[in-house]
């Protein structure tokens, strides 16, 4: 079974097309890594599939439903189980862990105030088991400034798995990483698969991309200009068709 | 002794030092006011005087401090609060109800703050702007309508008037008020889901969208919840007075705005204190009396108001900047 599936997306803003007849497929228990130069529309491609922006033309099915998209939102996808770890990380660095975690998701009473204990328990749960946290320093408590940048990506990530998602979408996770925290990212990686569970890695570094994705996915200037399977194509050939297919004419 | 069983632990005092930073310094402007005149606050009548005029700016300044964790500014709430007094005046004389009255000054309120956030979210005007121009709109409004005039009422004989302006247990009802809003205010704040949602709006608006929050919502709801609580600011204030006149709600918007600053609100958004603002309530509400007391001119307080405000930001800035 196909877990997403785009036929013929095209995404428009304003005058400018980010992306053209986009064809793209990611299955039930796959990692496929999306590549392309600043630009490229790997943003917009993701954005589309995790309900921030909707698409113009085109189709798209998730879990083979068929997508609205005007009706199409992040908590629909939420719903469906499709988590995100934005490049940004999306978290907001002045509110302590354990609400950041829960954003969107908050455990409420009826009236919609939060169970704040439950909370915090699960968060110190995400913290020592799927963060790595030792017990020392950061607790759920801890303002998410006061961590260092792993330890915020791994926030981001606890987040995402926490959820038990049948998708998780990685948007550049090793950015300004240290060599151990992005090995600790490729782990989490390799971990999702291991449980059955699909992930789109993006990301420029084709080294990091490469040893843990089935297939890869080039895209520029809005279009996929170039589809590879990990079996067929050694990371040194990879990384020249890259340069080739994303070289500017002229 | 266990470190973490003293009351001032590092862990308590990183959480609290602001709270602590300005009950000392309200302390020091207290006991600076004892010292100067000791007559008038070392009786309790000041303390329950201030009780029935504080909660005025304390109430609007609730409001001003979910808006400034949302990461905008209200500037239209003096003129909302005349302006919402004014429909209860006319309605009133209109229909004789003070409950139809009630409902339809805090319902003129609402409507405001709705245009607020919808020109804000929808439009994409700044919040600055917006209220800047909402405050002089509707303060021309209602003096077009009022024509200059002033409203005298017949409510002191009104079950109403006990509870918006009447003594309960001895202390002023608006007091109450005050107090009873802080409450509600500080759980939805930091304890309901909408109260966080404006945190994080404030704080990161784009991470917020990203974890599938209608930040325009939380935007509009906010901006009607201040305007809904200047309007009832204005109903204790027509309660108290028993009178509506034109000039209603001129000279709170510094007032109001210094209190929040000096009760630690951060102007960035994402970090709010409610706790800040009604201890910032006091202390701003109590300056004006305290310098007239101790014999100075009237020149004097907006000198201490910003030697006050300038002061209170620095101290805040610097202790959550400490590691």
């Amino acid at each position: 079974m196909s877990l997403v599936s785009m036929k013929n997306i095209h995404k428009h803003y304003g005058g400018v097309t980010a992306l053209r007849d986009i064809n793209f497929e990611v299955g039930s228990n796959e990692v496929v890594g999306v590549m392309g130069d600043n630009g490229a529309g790997k943003s917009t491609l993701i954005k589309i599939i995790t309900g921030l922006h909707p698409f113009d033309k085109g189709e798209m099915y998730i879990k083979d439903q068929k997508i609205n998209p005007r009706k199409y939102s992040v908590k629909k996808a939420h719903e469906i189980g499709i988590e995100t770890v934005y490049q940004e990380q999306a978290l907001a660095e002045k509110q302590s862990l354990w609400r950041n975690i829960f954003l969107g998701r908050q455990k409420t009473n009826k009236l919609g105030f939060i169970k704040v204990k439950e909370e915090k328990e699960e968060t110190n749960e995400i913290m020592r088991e799927l963060m790595g946290f030792t017990g020392i320093g950061a607790n759920p408590d801890s303002n998410i400034k006061t961590l260092s940048g792993g330890e915020k990506q791994g926030v981001a990530i606890g987040r995402a798995m926490h959820f038990d998602a049948d998708l998780v979408i990685l948007d550049e996770p090793t950015m300004a990483l240290s060599l151990q925290e992005v090995e600790k990212v490729l782990n989490f990686i390799r971990d999702i698969k291991k449980r059955g569970k699909a992930c789109i890695y993006i990301s420029h570094n084709v080294a990091n991309v490469y040893p843990v994705s089935d297939r890869f996915v080039v895209l520029d200037r809005g279009e996929i200009v170039g589809r590879y399977e990990r079996e067929k194509i050694s990371l040194e050939n990879l990384n020249k068709e890259l340069i080739e297919l994303t070289k500017v004419e002229g | 002794m266990n470190s973490d069983s003293k009351l001032l632990s590092k862990k308590n005092y990183d959480k609290y030092k602001t709270q602590i930073g300005l009950i000392g310094i309200s302390a020091i402007v207290l006991i600076l006011f004892m010292i100067t005149s000791p007559k008038v606050f070392l009786s309790p009548r000041i303390y329950k005087s201030f009780l029935s005029t504080v909660p005025f700016v304390g109430i609007m300044a609730l409001g001003l401090t979910m808006i400034l964790a949302m990461g905008e500014i209200d500037l239209s709430f003096p003129s909302v609060m005349a302006l919402s007094g004014f429909v209860f005046a006319i309605t009133l004389k209109s229909t004789g109800s003070i409950f139809i009255a009630l409902i339809a000054c805090i319902s003129t309120g609402a409507v405001v703050g709705l245009f607020n956030g919808l020109l804000v979210t929808k439009i994409g005007i700044p919040s600055i702007i917006v209220t800047i121009g909402m405050q002089f709109f509707i303060r021309g409004f209602s003096n077009i309508l009022s024509q200059g005039r002033a409203y005298p009422m017949a409510l002191s004989d009104s079950f109403f008037y006990k509870i918006f302006a009447g003594d309960i247990l001895g202390l002023p009802s608006q007091s109450y008020w005050l107090i009873g809003l802080g409450i509600f205010l500080w759980f939805i704040l930091f304890r309901h889901k909408f109260g966080e949602h404006i945190l994080f709006t404030g704080d990161n608006e784009d991470a917020t969208k990203m974890m599938g929050i209608n930040v325009d919502k939380v935007k509009i709801a906010t901006f009607v919840l201040m305007a809904v609580l200047a309007s009832f600011a204005g109903v204790l204030d027509i309660f108290r007075m028993r009178t509506w006149w034109p000039t209603m709600g001129e000279g709170y918007l510094m007032m109001v705005v210094a209190t929040v600053f000096v009760g630690g609100t951060s102007m960035h958004g994402g970090d709010a204190t409610i706790f800040g603002t009604l201890i910032g309530a006091f202390l701003i509400g109590s300056l004006e009396a305290g310098i007239v007391a101790a014999g100075l001119s009237g020149f004097w307080t907006r000198f201490i108001y910003g030697l006050l405000i300038i002061t209170a930001v620095t101290l805040h800035t610097v202790l959550k900047n400490q590691r």
